[in-house]
């Protein structure tokens, strides 16, 4: 009977995948994040470039930036125990315990396969414009950055 | 029972939120001594002046913050603006203790290779203030 065949897709195909939209949309909350965290991760991540969206690494790979937060990169962007807790549970990642490391054995988004793939198209002399300064600057060529929006629509890249 | 816990939970907030003010800092800076029992040595804002300039390592103060402090800086690696330093240019400097202690720790780290003494925190805040 097409009735029951279409109760039965509903309970195969669209009731899971309705329940993982949901589960998405939720996750923060889901996994143990708060609104807070958010803010913190936001406030914290965001002080001296744009916060990097948590989707742009994995969890692994986060715990080891995590860890080694006095050697970033080159900088030192030591948190408190406080913080650390709420940054790492946003980006669903372990906050310690620390570890010794370089900034040349963390993990990196420009190195990652998906951000090659994305920006493949963009030539080196593009990077080393002024106005864009280097790949961390996300903010230069995607205005919407601070607020996690990095569409194709809306790319502007500085002369 | 509950008053002082009340009183705790205010004062707690306040200190949370920003209650100091950039010379209550210059005031715990500059009353911590250098050896335990001595008394604490006068900031100065010519002191904190050739503190803020000087190349310590590869960095100076100036290096992100620009040779005038009530200006807008420029993160040295990420070029991201950083709101000017001087709480003339800026009210918000310098009122929330632990957010101070937080960027002296990382900056001192970054810039002179280690934390910054109480006397030296004292000093810049001197020089920073005295800007108008």
């Amino acid at each position: 009977m097409p009735d029951s065949r279409l109760r039965h897709r509903f309970r195969t195909v669209a009731r899971p995948a309705a329940m993982l939209v949901l589960l998405m949309a939720f996750q923060e909350e889901v996994l143990g994040a708060s609104p807070s965290d958010k803010e913190t991760w936001r406030a914290e991540c965001g002080s001296c470039h744009v916060a990097f969206p948590a989707n742009a690494l994995k969890p692994n790979d986060w715990t080891l930036i995590l860890a080694a937060l006095d050697r970033h990169y080159g900088v030192d962007a030591s948190l408190d125990a406080r913080d650390l807790a709420a940054v790492a549970a946003y980006l669903q990642a372990q906050p310690g315990p620390e570890r010794p490391g370089s900034a040349a054995t963390l993990p990196r988004i420009t190195t990652s396969r998906w951000f090659r793939e994305e920006h493949g198209e963009v030539p080196q002399s593009t990077w080393q414009r002024p106005g864009v300064k280097g790949a961390a600057n996300c903010a230069a060529c995607h205005p919407g950055a601070e607020s996690g929006r990095f569409d194709e629509d809306s790319i502007r890249i500085p002369k | 029972m509950q008053r002082p816990i009340v009183l705790l939970l205010t004062v707690l907030a306040a200190s949370a939120a920003g209650a100091e003010t950039a010379t209550d800092l210059l005031n715990t800076y500059g009353s911590q001594p250098v050896v335990k029992g001595a008394t604490a040595p006068v900031p100065t804002a010519a002191a904190g002046d050739r503190f803020f300039h000087a190349r310590h390592k590869d960095w100076s103060c100036a290096s992100c913050h620009t040779g005038d402090p009530r200006a807008e800086g420029r993160h040295a690696v990420t070029g991201k603006p950083i709101a000017p330093l001087a709480p003339a240019a800026n009210p918000r400097r310098f009122t929330d203790f632990a957010k101070a202690e937080k960027w002296f720790k990382r900056n001192c780290n970054d810039v002179v290779g280690r934390e910054c003494t109480a006397s030296e925190k004292a000093d810049v805040l001197a020089y920073l203030i005295s800007l108008h």
